[in-house]
């Protein structure tokens, strides 16, 4: 997997390339295409105009149209006829164009996806991805800035993860494609073209787990914990902290089925204090799971109830109020003096 | 295919009025007519009462059908009934926990399955135990789903019988993007093409996948037969709550063929299907075949057609008996004699106590499989969990529990 390989993007040379989160899942889906000619891409709109995000830019060009498929305005019909495809040997990538547009796959998603490597007692093997942009911030109309990860972790079966930066965006995109069970790949999507988030994204490294998170910044008075998008938000908070004099960890979920909280146990033994961070509404999500986990493995090491930063138990608001809704740096912040006070 | 002015519009006040206890005469008689009519356009090569009908079109598909061909056929179809009939006995003495019957669509069912090379792929919803026949899955490989033990777990690769699909029309979809992934690697063109073959129902035609997979399998010119078992009712609601015309007249709005096949002729399912994936093979894309039949049980074990439908219309069904009209060509043409139907009917007696033995005998699985194969790469949380609980029942050890 970590052969030099022949892709570019932007005229970048070379392995190691400077890339944002969209580029660098572009280049992953490009190298992964590469590399298995079983790998094809499928969605709304993503061949001649490269998907409304322009994450698939150039690849029906490369690879030709039944490598990258332009398919029916339909979700159910995608992610259905990707089981189909994944049956047959192939490792189909699909594209939900936003995440409030998934559900009409949900019942292919619960019902085949998940179930039928179950259900056959590993026969049936479903290598699939399903690529999801998610989260808010981005001023769109309805259905375009949800969150809706936690319904996902819920179910047995399906493997979640989302990517906070691109060289995360780049290797968990490749992992998620070599997985042989099927994986949901949530991506923050107001982060697709953040030039502030441009790293080296070197495609000949050695990267971490896929299920795995990782402690992104150390610290010692209090843990957060994030995923996709908070993740920059702690970051942020933890700098605005340090200014202070607070030094706060920041841990880097990366994985939301399975959860791996080991760092997070670890991290709170240490700090005794946890803010878990997510745009998703908090009653019955995955930080109601990180909360109920971390009691149960850290009883005796807290020193504040466990708190959260998140969404409100609403519908996404119009976004004239979504600064109101998404959790800040300012939020974060809050949380973290008040669990700083306990 | 008809045009669209040759379609008949249901009269109004025809069909059954929802918000009626009783149906009138009218509507009865309307409603006997609606199901137990195939139409003009009926694809029939055996007439119930087993004489040969000639066609032009399919006879080339079945011309090589001899008499001993059609004594196998008939042996296929009285097996799978009697293998049904003793399962549903078997669920009604507490050894199956449900059981789907397929009486009276066994010439759909298997002469179907008998136009399928190995090579091809069968999609199944959860009534297709004659396909599993004809794909090699033995009734002691599928009853474990009944039996409440398993999921199903044959060798779908091997067989060419793809896992059953309980939800209505998931299937369709995943069949189509199965045939797509055959046209992708270039198995499809020629007289070797494979095709990939999609059994549902008629109250499956209302559900999107449906739909999306003939919307599907059109842009793509994918190499599927959409096999519309339409047996009248689903559950209790019959063909006119899902369709104001005939199911096949469909696929016309599709872009592509549609055909309605006798579905108690055995022999009309094996031309009609074959000629379909003939199709497919060639890469003309997907065909559509409704097979007209009746569901002469109950939807499930747990169901009682008594409240929803008349007996006059079971009767008049029974006319058409797709065994009845096999064993009458085949008697009446010297193509078998009583010898063989007598040792036809006992090997389906044996055939029926092998299977009663092998459920009586079957054990319950393990509490460990209830973790088993959730994913194909270990998952720690789950692992976490299946030791927890499986030391927590070594904790009753010896002891009754």
């Amino acid at each position: 997997m970590a052969a030099p390989v022949k892709s570019k993007v932007d005229g970048a040379v070379g392995a190691v390339q400077h890339l944002t989160i969209g580029k660098a899942i572009n280049l992953a889906l490009r190298t992964a295409m590469e590399a298995n000619d079983k790998v094809i891409v499928l969605g709304e709109d993503v061949g001649k105009l490269g998907g409304v995000f322009r994450i698939t830019d150039g690849l029906q060009k490369d690879f030709g149209e039944q490598r990258v498929l332009d398919t029916p305005l339909a979700e159910s019909g995608i992610i259905g006829t990707a089981v189909g495809l994944a049956v047959r040997g192939f490792r189909p990538v699909c594209e939900i164009q936003f995440e409030g547009f998934i559900f009409p796959g949900f019942d292919q998603i619960v019902s085949q996806v998940a179930k039928l490597h179950y259900r056959t007692q590993g026969r049936v093997k479903v290598p699939m991805v399903i690529r999801v942009p998610f989260g808010g911030g981005i001023g769109a109309v309805e259905h375009h800035s949800e969150s809706p990860e936690s319904l996902f972790a819920h179910v047995a079966g399906l493997k979640v993860v989302s990517c906070s930066n691109p060289v995360d965006a780049y290797w968990m995109t490749r992992q998620a494609i070599d997985c042989d069970d099927p994986v949901l790949l949530f991506e923050p999507k107001r982060l697709y073209h953040s030039g502030n988030l441009r790293a080296e994204v070197d495609t000949t490294a050695t990267p971490d787990p896929l299920f795995a998170s990782r402690v992104v910044r150390t610290g010692d008075a209090a843990t957060l914990v994030a995923y996709g998008p908070s993740v920059k938000v702690c970051l942020d908070a933890a700098t605005a902290a340090q200014e202070e004099g607070t030094s706060l960890e920041v841990i880097d979920l990366r994985t939301l089925s399975p959860l791996d909280l080991d760092p997070v146990f670890e991290s709170v033994r240490r700090t005794g204090r946890l803010i878990a961070v997510s745009e998703a509404p908090s009653e019955s999500s995955l930080t109601s799971e990180i909360a109920m986990r971390v009691q149960q493995e850290c009883f005796y090491s807290l020193e504040a109830p466990v708190l959260r930063v998140t969404g409100f138990d609403t519908p996404y608001p119009p976004a004239k109020l979504e600064e109101d809704y998404l959790p800040d740096l300012d939020r974060v912040l809050h949380t973290v003096d008040r669990s700083l006070a306990w | 295919m008809s045009s669209p002015e040759q379609w008949t519009h249901p009269e109004p006040g025809a069909g059954p009025a929802a918000t009626a206890a009783e149906p009138t005469p009218e509507q009865v008689i309307a409603g006997l007519r609606a199901t137990t009519e195939g139409g003009a356009e009926l694809t029939q090569l055996l007439t119930p009462e087993g004489e040969r009908v000639a066609s032009a079109q399919f006879d080339p598909y079945v011309s090589d059908v001899d008499d001993e061909a059609l004594r196998n056929l008939y042996r296929d179809m009285v097996l799978v009934r009697r293998a049904d009939r003793e399962s549903n006995a078997m669920q009604r003495q507490g050894q199956l926990g449900i059981w789907v019957p397929l009486l009276g669509q066994e010439a759909a069912q298997i002469g179907s399955g008998r136009a399928l090379r190995p090579s091809d792929m069968a999609f199944p919803s959860y009534r297709e135990h004659g396909v599993a026949w004809t794909r090699g899955v033995d009734f002691r490989e599928l009853i474990g789903i009944f039996r409440c033990s398993d999921h199903g777990g044959w060798d779908f690769r091997h067989h060419g019988f793809h896992p059953y699909t309980i939800v209505i029309g998931n299937q369709v979809l995943n069949a189509t993007g199965y045939a797509m992934g055959q046209k992708f690697e270039g198995k499809v063109g020629d007289d070797n093409g494979e095709a990939t073959i999609v059994y549902f129902g008629d109250g499956a035609t209302s559900q999107g996948d449906v739909h999306e997979g003939f919307v599907w399998s059109a842009v793509y010119d994918a190499p599927v037969v959409f096999f519309c078992q339409n047996n009248q009712w689903a559950i209790s609601e019959p063909t006119e709550r899902q369709s104001r015309l005939p199911l096949y007249q469909r696929a016309r709005g599709y872009g592509f063929p549609g055909i309605r096949v006798d579905g108690n002729d055995v022999l009309a399912c094996l031309a009609v299907t074959r000629w379909a994936l003939d199709e497919c093979r060639h890469g003309n894309g997907p065909v559509l075949i409704e097979a007209f039949t009746y569901r002469m049980d109950a939807h499930t074990t747990t169901d009682d057609p008594t409240r929803y439908r008349l007996s006059d219309e079971l009767e008049e069904w029974k006319l058409k008996d797709p065994i009845e009209r096999v064993r009458a060509h085949l008697a009446r043409g010297g193509g078998a004699d009583q010898e063989f139907f007598d040792k036809i009917d006992a090997e389906a007696d044996s055939f029926a106590a092998e299977l009663r033995d092998f459920v009586f005998n079957m054990p319950d699985p393990p509490p460990e499989r209830i973790f088993r194969n959730v994913y194909a790469e270990p998952s720690p949380v789950l692992e976490a969990q299946r030791r927890e609980y499986l030391a927590y029942l070594d904790g009753f050890a010896g002891s009754e529990h």
